[in-house]
């Protein structure tokens, strides 16, 4: 009897641990969530800077009292939406070659490439950028720098593709191996049965894998900073144009700034927040119903 | 691999304390070879382009004299001067010279230069530019190199994050305080820019003069030559002197001894550390 009541007494104990360490995310999320919110909302509470020119203003002069952050939207949209268009589907099609295609031996290797360019820090990505991919995009530029859109896309690309091909992987992976006979009876080729069966049938773990990776493209800095130029104005409208993405200019000037100058910086997180936000509810839900149906 | 991985982490980090705690160690013996505790509140006001000096300057001295108080508002120079003047602040900072007028019964200290060079890429065949020249391809009138004596080929202007002590120097001092052309590349810290320029023929930017290295070439400016010398003799015109000024009949002891302390070797060095020219 003893020994039970000790035993669950110890199970109890051990279970209010395991909980104290999940509150621990849900604390932090709160706490990062709050803060940024209370700073980043003030600004315009108080009127000391209104948020429709905070929203649409395409300058960002805070010594003249300029604050404009649309050119940095559309910049971080921009280069999200390439590093994707670029990034996705060298991912998927590496995914599919570890898993359906590469013996085991040359699969296990490029995993292992895959697996150590996820661990290399961002900040070696920007410098590998600024001084390979920025003088190559200067060569054919018409342009007279390097940082650009072009180059942010670049960095992005090859930045997202860890996250991708191993959550992709792993779905392909994950592919009853019944569906491939199925489909290998009926007469189907292998390349037919990748298009048609095993990627149909992984959709939503790659859809997971896409999202993680916007979500790391969005929310990349360091080595965005170094290679997209920066600029106080402008809407890129060419590959060519350099953009100045919201993560790099809460980075570049949170350092120094103060009063107002600094609140904005955290409105600037806001916006970034809830554009995180909203990406992720809007492929969760795309996925749902794909599933769904 | 994932638990070899651990260990190399867990060494890093172990690695990592030890070191930590050494440094904190060593700076702690530091502490108890000062000579007697000095004590007393110091308040210093001013010029914001000090205020990484000074606040740096104010930590390890109070670290040094743990009764002492120390506080610095960066204000601007002005401010800094009318403080002192005033005695509101126990000492005030300025980073240009005091006009005349504001002199009156100050003691000035020039504790520190700023200078800050002009860089192109080497290959750049331009050796000279005014400040106005300077002021120009920055507010982006000027915009190919061969309106200034170079190649027939469009300029690439680089510059600092807004705030930066240094892009706030140049502004001042070269004249296009918020003008800054809304192309221009900007990059964060003297090192990024020195790659920029250096990765770019067509490209120009600055660099505190202290940080120069072969990779650019610092250029003259006004026809005189971008060295420290030229900063100390005031002959080089994008330099300015950082001041600090007391009121000889307001000033108290704990402020002095601070003051000496900012003249030190010690003192000196931590200016240079921040990117000042010791004197």
């Amino acid at each position: 009897m003893q020994a039970i009541k000790r035993k669950k007494q110890k199970e109890t104990i051990i279970e209010s641990f395991f909980l104290i360490c999940a509150f621990v995310a849900v604390i932090s999320v709160l706490a990062i969530t709050v803060f940024v919110f209370y700073n980043g909302i003030k600004p315009f509470v108080s009127n000391s800077y209104p948020l429709w020119d905070f929203l649409t203003g395409v300058e960002w002069r805070p010594g003249s009292n300029m604050y404009g952050i649309f050119y940095m939207i559309v910049g971080s949209i921009f280069a999200t939406l390439g590093a994707i268009l670029i990034g996705v589907p060298v991912a998927i099609l590496t995914a599919v070659y570890i898993s359906e295609m590469a013996g085991s031996r040359v699969g296990k290797m490029i995993r292992f490439a895959v697996e150590l360019l996820a661990g290399i820090p961002s900040v070696l990505y920007g410098v590998f950028g600024l001084g390979i991919i920025v003088p190559y995009v200067l060569k054919i530029s018409p342009m007279a720098q390097g940082e650009s859109l072009l180059a942010t896309i670049l960095v992005l690309a090859i930045m997202i593709l860890p996250t991708v091909v191993s959550i992709s992987e792993t779905s392909i992976s994950a592919v009853p191996k019944e569906y491939r006979e199925g489909s290998y009876a009926l007469g189907a080729s292998k390349i037919q049965t990748i298009f048609k069966v095993v990627l149909p049938a992984a959709r939503s773990g790659i859809m997971t894998g896409v999202i993680l990776g916007i979500g790391r493209a969005i929310g990349e800095t360091m080595a965005v900073m170094l290679v997209c130029g920066n600029p106080i104005a402008g809407i890129p409208t060419s590959l060519f144009d350099q953009i100045r993405p919201l993560t790099t200019n809460i980075a570049l000037e949170m350092g120094y700034a103060s009063g107002v100058h600094q609140e904005l910086l955290y409105s600037t997180g806001v916006v970034l927040f809830i554009f995180i936000m909203i990406i992720n509810l809007a492929v969760n839900k795309l996925v749902k119903a794909k599933v769904g149906s | 691999m994932s638990k070899s991985l651990k260990k190399v982490l867990v060494s890093l980090l172990v690695g990592a304390t030890v070191l930590t705690l050494a440094g904190c160690g060593s700076s702690g013996s530091t502490t108890s070879t000062t000579k007697a505790a000095i004590s007393g509140e110091i308040n210093g006001g001013g010029s914001t382009s000090v205020q990484k000096i000074i606040d740096a300057a104010g930590s390890e001295f109070t670290a040094l004299n743990p009764d002492a108080k120390f506080t610095y508002s960066g204000t601007g120079s002005s401010d800094g001067i009318k403080g002192a003047t005033a005695g509101t602040y126990s000492f005030g900072c300025a980073s240009r010279e005091l006009k005349t007028e504001e002199q009156g019964n100050l003691t000035e200290l020039i504790f520190a230069y700023d200078g800050i060079a002009v860089v192109l890429n080497p290959a750049n065949t331009v050796t000279n530019l005014t400040k106005d020249q300077v002021a120009k391809i920055y507010m982006g009138e000027i915009t190919n190199w061969s309106e200034v004596g170079g190649a027939d080929s469009p300029i690439v202007v680089v510059s600092r994050e807004d705030g930066s002590g240094t892009r706030d120097a140049v502004e001042e001092l070269v004249g296009f305080t918020e003008k800054l052309k809304a192309d221009a590349t900007i990059k964060e810290g003297n090192g990024n820019v020195q790659t920029t320029v250096a990765g770019n023929t067509n490209a120009i930017g600055y660099v505190s003069l202290t940080f120069v290295d072969k990779t650019v070439k610092a250029i003259d400016v006004d026809s005189v030559k971008a060295t420290v010398d030229n900063v100390k003799n005031k002959t080089y015109p994008i330099s300015r002197p950082f001041l600090a000024m007391y009121d000889e009949s307001k000033v108290d002891d704990a402020t002095l001894a601070f003051l000496d302390f900012l003249m030190s070797t010690d003192g000196q060095a931590i200016v240079e550390e921040h990117g000042g020219i010791a004197v």
